[in-house]
């Protein structure tokens, strides 16, 4: 059994367990829905797709499922190509968007489906729905219908009945996008400790950034039929490597100017809404450059004290101050951008800015990230 | 505050009782709900439950004999029947009293025709008798018993007589007894002759025709409703009209149509010779027998049967099916194990449509049907418009009615009348 957090990364990409080869999808042969993916999963990894609806992460999940043909390119799931092997072959575990619990039969029965295709006998099947159903602590349940449950409840039904047949792989497609915020947290916890007590491979769609972040080994994030980026959730947040990126995970303040010079390793921007400010060129190369220059919320900084000796600094203007409990959430007027979010830590000697004042606020070079226009 | 008493109702703050507060709450609105139903809830009650108590009381009602013979009616309260004598005179005198007053009256045929239902031959007897009667002086020309069976052989029949008390009761069964092939006679119910029985036969066969139509009309539409519902929208519009194609040509034309299909040297046949699939001489009887009605009526009640089932099928989700095949299920597994079962609400709403619409229906029948293939309504419609033997009719019509309720009370027993969906 692989656990997380024991097995080794480049080792398990050498053998990848799931491969997609230069994979393009077309529905209405004009338009690409997916446009030259290629992606490894190691054995044991839960991956997430991420995106905004249309940008082709379901659409890769359902051809990994075999609901839909590949246009082009190769799907290899362990060592063995499957783009010409039927959906029930696979023998992949799938749980659905809105759980496709069959109505008609009760919890069960749903969970026995599995294994009745599978010609198992009427004693096992008693036996594993049994285990089942414990694992999920749903034991008393086995009698009443899917509608008769709560949606966390149906939750765990298709989540059980997915695992039953012990797949190598599961899929998920956006499992919690039903429920209410606080059971939604749970079950990603949840979900997590199962896959990971059972070792198997995940492949987890959603739209959500905090439940990729969250839950993921790795994301990808999708965006017009291409995996903008792939990468572990924290170097995602910290470090995303273009714009789309940078606004589609987390709270981003961006500034729009043009690059003036890049000296070792450092981009010297000029902001079309005036003042100068030292970046982290992550996609530009040259002076001339348009660029987007993005900077997390929580890494500005308005303690003169703090600021880098020799820093560019610039001007702002408080608009508006918000109580939000466990932060502040301080909204400024900086290079004529009104929407530029700061936010400090609600510490007994944290300052609390009041609208109107004119302060100066700076940030590590590191932290501020010239990307794509 | 209102508080909770295990021995007291709920009260509001000001104690009136929760229940009442609530009831005049919702009082306006029940009151508008009523008031928007109201023009239909009207129609109905003056029309078809009108309708319906008239037929019920048709189908029982029977005054004709007692209310034009009435004097005869009492003289023969006291004859036995089953004596194998003739009535006395008492019987035969109130009885000449009684035809010269409806003679007169020209109420006899009415009598006459009545009773003619039952045996054959009265309505003429009765019409030569009540001639004659006109000019009898009731006084002078007494005793009648031999005077009546001079006008007439007839009245030295005991048939006559027997039928005469059978049929003077307010209220019969004779209906009833007629519509399943019995009679009624002074020793009780028995079976008509051998070649009066026809409307037992012709029940069955409208049950069993229209067991057979609603069958071939399930097969032919799963399919095409099935295409309905996973069809992209813009050909889904297209098949759709399609199907409603019919709905918009009369009836009668589209019936007319399968005549000219079917018939001997109609465009079918004229095919299959074409095809050399069938001799000249053996050219298939399609019409005017049970298999033309078969084929005529499942084309007309087909849109009554897809149009359901489109609805609920439209209403089950795809991923239903995916995810029976992601549990390892072949695609045969998944749709009869998965969609099937959950298809099965529009397969009886629509197999209840069509069978309660095909086993009243009359105008295909009667023209692919033959003499093989008539329904048990070509028949009612026989006897309201040319037999005019009303009460025979309404009788039909109303065990008919009562097949169609036992049918969907049995639907309800073994399916449930909850798992009918005319919609998702």
């Amino acid at each position: 059994m692989v656990k997380y957090g024991e097995y080794d990364l480049a080792e398990a990409q050498a053998k990848a367990f799931v491969e997609f080869q230069r994979v393009q999808k077309s529905y209405d042969g004009e338009v690409l829905v997916v446009k030259d993916l290629s992606l490894a999963i190691p054995r044991g990894e839960f991956l997430t797709l991420l995106g905004p609806s249309g940008s082709g992460k379901t659409t890769c999940l359902m051809m990994l499922a075999g609901f839909e043909t590949a246009t082009h390119g190769d799907i290899i799931l362990d060592g063995v190509s499957i783009n010409n092997i039927a959906p029930h072959k696979r023998g992949i575990g799938m749980v659905f968007q809105n759980y496709a619990l069959f109505p008609h039969m009760t919890v069960a029965e749903n969970l026995a489906f599995p294994l009745e295709v599978r010609k198992f006998s009427k004693s096992e099947r008693d036996t594993k729905v049994k285990r089942a159903l414990e694992m999920v602590q749903m034991g008393q349940f086995g009698g009443r219908r899917p509608a008769q449950l709560s949606g966390g409840q149906q939750q765990r039904v298709a989540l059980a009945r997915a695992l039953l047949t012990n797949p190598k792989l599961v899929l998920m497609d956006e499992p919690l996008g039903a429920l209410d915020k606080q059971l939604r947290e749970h079950m990603q916890f949840e979900i997590k400790r199962i896959a990971n007590n059972l070792g198997i491979t995940v492949v987890y769609v959603t739209h959500d950034q905090t439940e990729a972040l969250t839950m993921s080994d790795r994301v990808a994030v999708f965006d017009d039929g291409r995996i903008q980026q792939l990468a572990p959730p924290d170097e995602l947040y910290e470090s995303p490597k273009n714009s789309f990126v940078a606004q589609f995970i987390g709270e981003n303040n961006t500034l729009e100017g043009i690059v003036k010079e890049i000296t070792n390793g450092v981009a010297l921007v000029q902001l079309d809404g005036g003042g100068l400010i030292d970046c982290n060129p992550v996609n530009v190369s040259k002076a001339g450059e348009r660029t987007r220059v993005s900077i997390r919320p929580e890494r500005v900084e308005f303690n003169k004290e703090r600021f880098q000796p020799g820093a560019h600094t610039l001007t702002a203007e408080v608009l508006e101050f918000i109580y939000m409990g466990d932060i502040f959430r301080t909204r400024l007027r900086v290079a004529g951008n009104d929407n530029f979010i700061v936010k400090t830590r609600n510490a007994p000697d944290q300052v609390r800015l009041v609208p109107g004042a004119k302060i100066d606020i700076g940030w590590l070079p590191s932290d501020c990230r010239a990307l794509d226009a | 505050m209102s508080y909770t008493d295990e021995h007291r109702p709920m009260m509001t703050v000001d104690g009136t009782p929760l229940k009442k507060s609530l009831a005049i709450a919702l009082r306006r609105q029940k009151i508008r709900a009523l008031l928007l139903i109201s023009p239909l809830l009207i129609f109905v009650l003056f029309t078809l439950a009108l309708i319906f108590a008239s037929m019920l009381f048709r189908s029982v009602e029977n005054d004709i004999v007692s209310e034009i013979l009435p004097e005869t009616v009492v003289a023969l309260s006291s004859w036995d029947a089953q004596s194998g004598e003739l009535p006395d005179e008492t019987v035969y005198s109130a009885f000449a009293g009684d035809i010269q007053r409806a003679a007169k009256a020209k109420d006899h045929t009415r009598v006459g025709l009545r009773l003619n239902y039952e045996k054959s031959g009265m309505a003429s007897l009765f019409k030569k008798t009540a001639r004659k009667a006109k000019k009898w002086d009731l006084e002078a020309d007494a005793p009648f018993k031999n005077k009546l069976i001079e006008t007439h052989k007839g009245w030295a029949d005991i048939a006559v007589w027997q039928t005469l008390k059978t049929h003077s009761s307010l209220y019969t069964s004779g209906y009833f007894l007629n519509s399943i092939d019995m009679r009624k006679t002074v020793s009780g119910p028995e079976y008509q002759p051998e070649d009066r029985q026809i409307l037992v036969t012709l029940f069955k066969r409208t049950l069993i025709i229209s067991l057979v139509i609603t069958m071939s009309c399930i097969l032919l539409a799963y399919p095409v409703a099935w295409l309905l519902a996973n069809l992209p929208m813009r050909q889904a519009n297209l098949l759709m009209i399609l199907v409603l194609l019919p709905f918009w040509t009369s009836l009668l034309v589209r019936t007319s149509a399968w005549k000219v299909m079917l018939q001997q040297q109609g465009v079918i046949n004229d095919l299959l010779v074409a095809l050399g699939m069938i001799e000249e001489t053996g050219r298939l009887a399609l019409i005017n027998n049970q298999l033309g009605t078969v084929i005529a009526m499942t084309h007309i009640l087909l849109p009554f049967m897809i149009l359901p089932m489109y609805s609920v099928m439209q209403s089950i989700s795809p991923t239903y099916l995916r995810a029976a095949k992601s549990l390892g299920a072949t695609n045969w597994t998944a749709f009869w194990r998965i969609y099937f079962p959950q298809s099965v609400p529009g397969i009886g709403a629509g197999s209840i449509l069509v069978f309660i619409l095909s086993i009243g229906y009359y105008i295909t029948p009667e023209i692919v049907g033959g003499n093989k293939g008539v329904f048990i309504s070509n028949r009612i419609a026989y006897h309201i418009f040319q037999s005019m033997n009303w009460g025979l009719a309404a009788a039909l019509g109303t065990i008919l009615l009562v097949a169609v309720l036992i049918l969907y009370w049995a639907y309800d027993k073994i399916v449930g009348i909850d798992n009918v969906k005319l919609g998702g």
